[in-house]
This record gives C-alpha cells, structure tokens and sequence, in this order.
C-alpha cells in the first residue's frame, strides 16, 4: 500500500482509477451535527478521512470548516454554548466516548493554525515541550534527537540550527508556521489538522509549506482547510466542499476540480461566489 | 470635464477640501495644546505639593546638640560603690544634668532659672547618660565632655522658627535661655546632626525623641500580613474566574458583580467589618499588625483579583490553543504559559494594591491602630502603628516640632510608596516577554 501510495504521491498527475481500493479509514464522522447556541454551524456531516492522504476542507466564509476540524480533536470542547451530536472516530474508537482522555487525543491529533503560534520561548523549548509534558524522552539526549529530527522533517533545522536557543516569536512568518508544525509533530501525531496555515505566509514561505504537507503525508494523515483553491489541488488527494454548514459534494481532488457534481461546487471553484 | 480648471464646480471643490485640511490641523493642534495645558496644570499641582512637604519637612532629620561638661558623680550614680548593672541602670541621671547646667550657665542658681536650664536640654537625654554608663561604667567618678540633645524648644529655635524680635511671654523661649544659648553658641558648643533617632526610634510625647522607626516596623509587619493573605487568595481567585469557571453561570456573574462592586467599598467599611469579625467575634489582639494586615488583605483582595484577570486576559488565545494543541492539560496550560505571560500584570496590580494599602488610615483607626505606642513591635502581634496612622496622629498635635515631624513622615511614607512603584515597574521589565 505504501508503495502505491508513493508512486501517485503528485496529486496532479495521479489517475483516479489507479487508487487502490483499500484505503484505510483514519477519521470518520457520521450524521454530525454542531450548534453555537442556536447557531446550527454543521448539518447532518458524514465523511471520512483516509490514511497517508491530504484531504482538503473547501467552502465559502462561514461553511463550517473550522468548525469540523476543531471537533476532530475536540478543540471545541473549549468553546462555551458549543454542542456536538453524531459521532466522530479514529482508528475506528469514538473520540467523543466517555472513557476518551482529551489531553491524550490532541496529542495523537495534531494542530496548525491559521496564524503561526509559537510560543514566546526558546525555539528549542518550542519543539521540546510537547515531549517533555508527555514523557516521550528520557533523556536529554533523546529530547535533543526528537527536537533536531522534528525541525530537521520541517527543513527548518538547515536555517535555525545556530539559534535554538532564541526566541520562536523572532523567526520569519513562514519560519514560525513551520516550527508550529515542528512542534505539532514533535509528540508523534497520528493526524495532523492544518487551518488555513498559509493564509498569513507569501507565495514562496507557502510553496515551501506545501512541499513539506505533501512530505510529512508519507508518515502523517492530514486534514487541511484552505481558501486557496490552487492549493487544494495541489496538495490533497480528497476534497471536501462545504455550502451553509453542509457537506456538499466529497471526492478525489481531480474529480471535484475538473467534474464537480454539484452546481454549487462548480460555482465555488470557478470563483462564482466565495 | 475636459477642462478642470476653468470648471467652476471643480475650483470651488478644492477650495473647501484645502480649508477642511485646515480646519483638521488647527483642531489638531488645539487638541495637543489642551492635552499639554492639563499636563502642566497636574505637574505644577504636585511640585507645588513635594515641595511645600519637603520645604516643611526636611528639618525634622536634623537634631541640635549642645556641649557640656557632665561629673558623672559617684554619689548620685552608685553610692555604695559596687558598680553593678542594677544600680547604675536605676540611677537618677537627671541630677547629673541639674549639675552640669547649673556648672555651665551664668546665674542658675535659684529653683525657677534651673528648672529653665533644664528644659533646654532634651528629658531623653538622661536615658542617653545612663546608656553611656552602662556601656562603660569606668566613666563614674570622671567628668566628660558630653554632646546632649537640646529640647525642641531649643531645636525650632536653632532652626529659625522661634522669632527672637516678639515680647519674652509670646515666646516658647525665654530670654534667660536665649542668652545660655547664644554663649553656648559662641564657644561652639552648639552642633546639628543627622537626626537617625528620627528613623530608628518610636513614638514619644517629647517632639525631638519621637521617630517614626516603631511606625516603620508596623507598617512592614501589617504590609508582610496583608501580602501573604492576599495574593495567594486573589491570584487562586482570578486564575480560576477566568480560565476555570464555567462561563455564563449566575453564581459566576454573581461573584464576579459582588468582586468588582468590594473594589469600591469605602475603606473604613473594611474597617469596621475588621473590628466586628476579627477583634469583637475573634477576639484577636487590638493594635496589633496581624489584625491590621487581615483587614488590610480584605480591601486590597479585589484589586489583586481585577488586576489579575486584566493580565490572564491580556494573554492572546492564540498561546492557549497552541498549548492544548500539543495535548497540554488546562492545568499545565496556565501553569506552563499563562501565568508566566500573566506574571508581570500580576505583580504590578499587587504592587499597586499594597501601595493603596501601605497609605490605607481609615481602616486601621477602627481597630486600634492609632494607639500610643513608644515601642517598636518586635512581631506582628505586639501592638503597633503604621506610617499613616503616625502621621494622623502627629498632625494632631499642637506642639510646632511636630509639623515638621508630620511633614517629614510624610516624605519617608512617599519614599516607600515611589519605592514600590519603582519594583513594579522593575519587576515588569524584568519578567515582559514578546509574543
Ligand atoms: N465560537 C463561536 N461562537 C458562535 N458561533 C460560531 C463560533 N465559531 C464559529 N461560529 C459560527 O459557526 C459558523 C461556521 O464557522 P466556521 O468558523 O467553522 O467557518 P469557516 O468555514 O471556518 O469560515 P472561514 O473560512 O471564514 O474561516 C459561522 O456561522 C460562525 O458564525
Ligand atoms: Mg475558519
């Protein structure tokens, strides 16, 4: 499967027909349901996540990207007035069932924001904290390992290699969005969710961003949300589209960006509306 | 259209953009004059205020001393000749003075010119003798050429304050004593000393031996109180308002109105509850820090509990999302990154409030804080006064010497309260971080 998965590892020119057929399910999500108070922000999502692959949220201000991803790994949970109903898996447990401990989720679903957040420490403490609140190493030393091959996967190593020891809030835009990345893989993630991560970056710092999704997909499943339609077709393999808090249409990225079943779609990424 | 300089509309156009543009800076630069004429206004009023205080005041860390030849007589001091500590502690060392002044001024032989001679030099002296004795009793028998402290009588004098052009009775001085003083002058007997009684002493009816030394002590021991009850119990209070208390809850809204609303209570009102609840109820000691420091910590509590909110609340979410992100607890999230981000807002709203409490007076009157009190408080349970309190009861007094006392209270109260702001503002450069 692996193998497969390499060789059409270019979305761009991978035929939909050669896919393998069995694909594995990460995440799922059935009949979910989100409501802000009496804001209803998801209706009825059904999709499912696969393993190894990028999977893009597309969809007009407001849809209910965000949304989503934040109840993959429970960051709504946070969010005071904010309900969920239906149900949510990975590796086919439910992640809102009782016997789940939060902390333990997010540390196996990984986040990246929208803004770059680093935090106002060392750039080494920035990667090294996650390990060290989940015991991931027992040494310094093994710290140190997980720290340099982390930032090494991201390619920021090459460029900080000689400061870990300054601050992360000091690095350039796309510096930062690649610690955070850094720091999100550092404790060994299952799933990493990306929120728009190059909505703040230029056209080179996102190509740069975009080559390591692409990378990090060979070990990591990602979900990443985007307004940039080039990029959606760049780096994922499925795309969902989402109109008023539904899911519209989801499928292989080729088939959504040159078939599109649904009118709304094809509106949407023609640049109709949105 | 073509032509827009001969088109009439467009010229007239112009010409009032150009006289908005005008408009807007001559209310710009009437807006920066206000703002600096409000600026001058508040400066002039405290330099007029530091000053007339330091003006008043800065005498009172200078003592007068005058120079006279004591017998330590042997008769008076130790009869018996064993020289041991209890008999020479108990001695009547006001008789040496008697002697010395009888010895030095011209005509002070009579009962009523002796008891003048006396009064120049300060009552406390004797207690300065007695000390000197004990320190080294092979003194006795020797006479010595002692410094002694003058009356206050002698000290206002020397500082100007007693006008000699007014008839003898409307005088505090006689004319007797302004001639011992003036030969005492001329043969360079008078000297003026850095006054560290002031500093160091405690409380005393005789203007020129009260210090504000004893109200020092007070004030540090009932600020300690106050500090170790309130910040812990504000910083908890906050932290758990504002990162762990659920939100939209009543009882929630209810504490947060009633904190804010406490933040505004008078300060006597804490007073009083003071008095009911921890002396009345809890029969603790009267005067005393540890009583003055918990009604204290009622007052300052809310400050602390608001200023720490403003700073948990200043921390941008986007440090907490990224925390929880990495699979942080809540509990790690604020140990590990708010409260260090919260820290110097934190600091600096505790500064602030045990600066308004270090000048607090009102509450402390209702549990009998402003009690004489001449001993320095060796804890917080002795009875004690604070600064305030001191400088309260000195301005109640009549006696010239103690307005300059008062005034000069009133700048070593200031200097601890700059001095706080200064480590506030320390503190915070020290422990501001970027992000
Ligand atoms: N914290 C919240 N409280 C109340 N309503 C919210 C909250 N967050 C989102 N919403 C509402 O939920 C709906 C979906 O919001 P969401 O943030 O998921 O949109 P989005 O697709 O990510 O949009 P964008 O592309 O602009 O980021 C919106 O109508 C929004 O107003
Ligand atoms: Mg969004």
């Amino acid at each position: 499967m692996a193998n497969t998965q390499l060789q059409d590892a270019d979305p761009r020119d991978g035929a939909v027909s050669s896919r393998p057929a069995a694909r594995r399910t990460k995440m799922a999500a059935r009949d979910v349901n989100v409501f802000y108070g009496d804001t209803h922000a998801l209706k009825g999502v059904d999709l499912d996540v696969y393993e190894h692959e990028v999977t893009a949220f597309i969809g007009p201000s407001g849809c209910g990207k965000s949304t989503l991803l934040r109840c993959l790994n429970r960051m709504n949970d946070m969010i005071e007035g904010c309900r969920v109903s239906g149900e949510m898996t990975l590796d086919g447990r439910d992640i809102y069932s009782r016997d789940i401990d939060v902390v333990q989720l997010r540390a196996e679903i990984g986040m990246v924001f929208q803004k770059p957040n680093p935090f106002p420490k060392s750039i080494y403490d920035n990667v090294a904290y996650g390990p060290r609140i989940h015991g991931l190493a027992r040494t310094k030393s093994d710290l140190d390992e997980i720290v340099l091959t982390s930032l090494e996967k991201t390619g920021l190593l090459d460029e900080v290699h000689d400061r870990l020891d300054q601050p992360g809030t000091g690095l350039s835009g796309g510096q930062q969005q690649r610690l955070c990345i850094a720091r999100a893989i550092a404790v060994s993630p299952k799933v990493i969710l990306m929120d728009e991560p190059c909505s703040a970056l230029d056209p080179i710092a996102t190509a740069r961003i975009e080559e390591l999704i692409d990378e990090l997909r060979e070990n990591y499943t990602i979900v990443i949300v985007t307004h940039n339609m080039q990029q959606a077709a760049r780096v994922s393999q499925r795309t969902a589209f989402f109109h008023l808090g539904s899911l519209i249409e989801m499928d292989e990225t080729e088939q959504v960006f040159t078939s599109p079943k649904n009118e709304h779609t094809q509106g949407y990424i023609t640049g109709r509306y949105g | 259209m073509t032509d827009l300089a001969n088109d009439p509309t467009a010229a007239r156009e112009a010409a009032s953009a150009a006289a908005r543009v005008r408009r807007r800076y001559a209310a710009e630069r009437r807006f920066r004059l206000y703002g600096i004429l409000a600026i001058g206004a508040a400066l002039s009023f405290l330099v007029l205020l530091l000053a007339s205080i330091v003006l008043r005041g800065y005498g009172a860390f200078t003592a007068t001393e005058v120079e006279l030849d004591v017998f330590f007589d042997p008769a008076v001091l130790d009869p018996s000749g064993a020289l041991d500590r209890a008999t020479l502690g108990g001695a009547d060392y006001r008789r040496l003075i008697i002697a010395a002044v009888g010895d030095r001024f011209e005509g002070a032989e009579d009962r009523r010119a002796k008891r003048e001679a006396l009064a120049m030099i300060s009552t406390g002296a004797r207690f300065d003798l007695r000390d000197m004795v004990l320190e080294n009793p092979g003194i006795v028998g020797t006479t010595r050429k002692v410094w002694l402290q003058t009356s206050a009588d002698i000290d206002m004098l020397r500082k100007g304050f007693i006008t000699r052009e007014v008839s003898e009775g409307e005088r505090r001085v006689s004319d007797r004593q302004l001639g011992w003083f003036d030969s005492l002058a001329a043969d360079g007997q008078v000297r003026t000393v850095f006054n560290t009684r002031f500093l160091t002493g405690g409380d005393s009816r005789e203007p020129e031996r009260a210090g504000i030394g004893g109200a020092i002590v007070g004030s540090l021991f009932t600020m300690l109180v106050t500090l170790l009850l309130a910040f812990p119990f504000g910083v908890m209070t906050a932290v758990y308002l504002e990162e762990f208390a659920p939100k939209n809850n009543k009882w929630v809204d209810l504490i947060e109105v009633n904190i804010n609303n406490l933040a505004a209570v008078p300060s006597i009102v804490f007073g009083l509850l003071g008095l009911a609840v921890f002396l009345n109820f809890f029969e603790l000691p009267r005067s005393a820090p540890v009583v003055g420091g918990m009604t204290l910590a009622l007052m300052t509590l809310p400050t602390i509990i608001i200023a720490t909110r403003s700073a948990l609340k200043a921390v941008p979410p986007s440090i907490r999302e990224a925390a929880l992100g990495v699979g942080a607890s809540s509990i790690q999230v604020v140990t590990h990154h708010v409260l260090p981000l919260a820290l110097p807002g934190i600091l600096t709203g505790t500064i602030i409030g045990m600066a308004q409490a270090l000048g607090e007076t009102a509450p402390l009157l209702m549990i009998g804080m402003v009690a004489f009190i001449v001993d320095i408080p060796g804890g917080p349970t002795d009875p004690a006064t604070v600064l305030p309190v001191q400088i309260f009861l000195w301005a109640d007094s009549p006696e010239r010497a103690f307005v300059e006392k008062t005034a000069a209270a009133i700048m070593v109260l200031l200097f601890f309260l700059i001095l706080m702001n200064a480590i506030a503002i320390l503190l915070r450069r020290r422990f501001e971080r970027r992000w």
